[in-house]
């Protein structure tokens, strides 16, 4: 589904990203773990096609589609969803009509029918109640003065309501509290199956006892420097990312 | 027509010399004596030019050279005009009202001119010292005491003249204690020729009256708009002001709003919305002259193509004006690197228990928004206006009235659409 060769990017003309080889096959969820600033976030912005982000060599193709070829609307609606490590705050823009927009350009995306807006509202309130998140956030301005854990629960409404093939969860159980992590968890797991992908970044081996991977992935100084299975992670956590590259 | 008429301020000496006997209450004594020391008050400032302080951001160039007219429309010249926005509307047209094409009897300045000693005020701004100099008829209305007169539309046409024509209505709205009354007002004119529209607005809201004001400014791309308005609030009452500039090629919207009495209360809310070759300048000064009263002002400018905005706002309170609550903020939004916005705040305070702010921004559209809902799907086109309209909503949202509330975001769409 997903397939990365010799990525290199950078950004303000530092290069962060030197050579990324990663290869998630349909079906799979993979985790990516690394030190801070070593280019996690970097490299799912480049996946989603944030300006700025400029890719300096290699391919990344989704499904045989080059993907650093769309607009990043394009790729959301081929099917590659980021929840944000930092979601950004829309002041004046109401959460329902943002998320019925994006839901409806997706769906347009897909050759599908687009929801009205009681349509829309019913599906939301399935959503949200799966999420235990209040219907008030609806009315709310996106993420406004909602809290970090809010912010990240509506990223979870987001993929849950857009239903990606690939998504893409940028310390998404960063902020979350225990219930909402395993919520979260759920939320991720519902999705999966023979036409869903993830790439898990995280820093906490404890999202991936809920969301267990099929792979899991060291990210150093802009490469992946060491990958393996679930356990992996368990050895990460017990000795560090010095162990790791050492390895 | 024979010679070329005189622009400047000149020209509008000289043609109110040729016109004054035949103006309305050319026979009133008081009437001539008002005009005629409007006229010299005007001719000692002129045009106001960029020297004048309060004009240093609006260069009244364009208009000084256009060298306009006396309107030639007919008082029953048939119009076409847009579809009623509320039940009631009263029909304007060059300045002129037109009963046969209004839905309600409401007053004219023109009708009532013989009872109207001591009611036209001569202000000395020199746009409402021109007015002064001109008008011929206007909207005169008073809501009783206790009445809620609902919703009322105004529309001013100004009809299509080989010659540019300027009309200068003058409208006096009086709210007795306890009123209430909400009025849209529309000025829409011809797409291709130039003409002025400049209206003086009197306005006494009485001890707890509320008027909500709603101005959609719509001239044609070559018409002049300065329009200026003198608002009085009583303890208790409330004016709200909401201006929607998105016609004509150079505007300005000038507000003078005294709170006079305990309690009193002035919203001051707009929206300019401006495309290649408009200028738009909106210029508030509110008086807090009665302690306790509140103040809000928050207007917000959007700027494509070559356009020019311009906010200037002062705020004064007075030495009586203990536990003023004032806020303004003034906030733009460049979608093109043409565009220029100019802001003046100002805060002149001689009260000590004070609660005053003021902000004022100029920025583009935000990037990590904008990629926020492309990564959601939604395209650039659509994302970018879902961001302008998010721009403008915190001006909006004083506009409770559903009616009201219906014609701005028609209006705001209709700019949209016309400049994408
Ligand atoms: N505009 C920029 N100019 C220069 N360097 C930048 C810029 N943006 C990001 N970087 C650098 O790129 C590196 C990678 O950042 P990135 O956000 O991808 O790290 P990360 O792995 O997601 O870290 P974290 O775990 O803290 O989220 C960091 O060293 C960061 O400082
Ligand atoms: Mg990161």
């Amino acid at each position: 589904m997903l397939r990365i060769q010799g990525l290199t990017a950078e950004v303000d003309g530092k290069q962060i990203l030197k050579g990324i080889d990663l290869e998630v096959p349909t079906g799979e969820v993979h985790a990516i773990m690394g030190p801070n600033g070593s280019g996690k976030s970097t490299l799912s912005y480049v996946l989603a096609g944030r300006d700025g982000y400029v890719v300096t060599g290699g391919t990344a193709t989704f499904n045989g589609v080059d993907l650093l070829a769309l607009e990043p609307e394009a790729r959301a609606a081929a099917g590659v969803f980021l929840a944000f490590q930092y979601p950004v705050e829309l002041p004046g823009v109401g959460n329902a009509n943002f998320l019925r927009t994006a839901l409806n350009a997706v769906r347009r995306g897909r050759g599908e029918s687009e929801l009205d807006a009681m349509q829309f509202l019913k599906l939301a309130r399935a959503r949200m109640k799966e999420l235990n998140m209040p219907e008030d956030m609806l009315k709310r301005g996106v993420n406004v003065g909602f809290s970090g854990g809010e912010k990240k629960r509506n990223e979870v409404l987001q993929m849950a309501l857009l239903a990606p093939q690939l998504a893409i969860l940028d310390e998404t159980d960063s902020g979350l509290d225990i219930d909402a992590l395993k919520i979260a968890s759920d939320g991720v797991n519902a999705l999966r199956g023979p036409n869903f992908s993830a790439l898990v970044i995280t820093h906490y081996q404890r999202l991936l006892t809920y969301i267990v991977p099929d792979r899991v992935h060291v990210l150093m100084g802009g490469r992946i420097v060491r990958s393996g299975g679930k356990e992996l992670a368990l050895e990460l956590e017990a000795s560090g990312y010095g162990a790791a590259q050492a390895a | 027509m024979s010679a070329i008429a005189p622009g400047g301020a000149e020209g509008f000496l000289h043609r109110h010399e040729g016109l004054k006997d035949h103006l309305p209450g050319a026979n009133l004594p008081w009437l001539v004596a008002l005009r005629a020391d409007a006229a010299a008050s005007f001719r000692a400032q002129g045009l106001p030019t960029r020297r004048v302080e309060a004009w240093h951001y609006t260069d009244l160039r364009p208009l000084a050279q256009a060298g306009f007219d006396a309107p030639l429309s007919a008082v029953d010249a048939a119009v076409a005009l847009p579809a009623a926005r509320a039940e009631q509307r009263v029909v304007f047209v060059d300045g002129r009202h037109r009963a046969d094409l209004s839905s309600f009897a409401a007053a004219s300045i023109g009708h009532w001119l013989p009872e109207l000693q001591g009611r036209i005020a001569a202000p000395a701004e020199p746009m409402a010292a021109l007015n002064s100099m001109f008008f011929e008829d206007g909207l005169f209305l008073t809501i009783a005491e206790g009445q809620d007169a609902g919703t009322l539309e105004l529309l001013h046409v100004v009809q299509a003249a080989d010659r540019p024509a300027a009309v200068h209505p003058r409208h006096i709205i009086r709210l007795e204690k306890g009123a209430r009354l909400a009025l849209l007002e529309t000025s829409i004119g011809p797409t291709d020729k130039r003409y002025l529209h400049n209206p003086v607005w009197q306005v006494e809201v009485a001890e707890g009256a509320s008027f909500t004001h709603v101005r959609l400014q719509q001239e044609g791309a070559q018409g002049f708009q300065l329009s200026t308005v003198y608002a009085s609030v009583a303890a208790g009452g409330t004016y709200d002001n909401f201006t929607l500039n998105s016609g004509g090629r150079l505007v300005r919207n000038e507000i003078h709003a005294t709170l006079s009495g305990p309690g009193a209360t002035c919203h001051m809310n707009g929206a300019q919305l401006l495309g290649d070759g408009q200028h738009a300048d909106t210029t508030t000064f509110l008086d807090h002259a009665a302690p306790d009263c509140a103040s809000r002002q928050t207007y917000k400018t959007v700027l494509k193509g070559k356009s020019r905005g311009v906010f200037q706002g002062k705020i004064l309170v007075r030495q009586a004006a203990q536990r003023t609550d004032g806020y303004q903020m003034n906030q733009a939004l460049l979608l093109s690197s043409d565009a220029e916005m100019d802001s003046k705040p100002q805060l002149e305070i001689y009260a000590d228990d004070v609660k005053c702010s003021h902000g004022a921004t100029v920025g583009e559209l935000d990037a990590d928004q904008l990629f926020y809902l492309r990564a959601r799907g939604i395209p650039e086109a659509e994302a970018r206006t879902m961001l302008v309209r998010a721009f403008l909503e915190a001006a909006l949202e004083g506009v409770e009235n559903p009616i009201l509330h219906t014609a701005l975001e028609g209006a705001i769409e209709a700019w949209w659409v016309r400049h994408t």
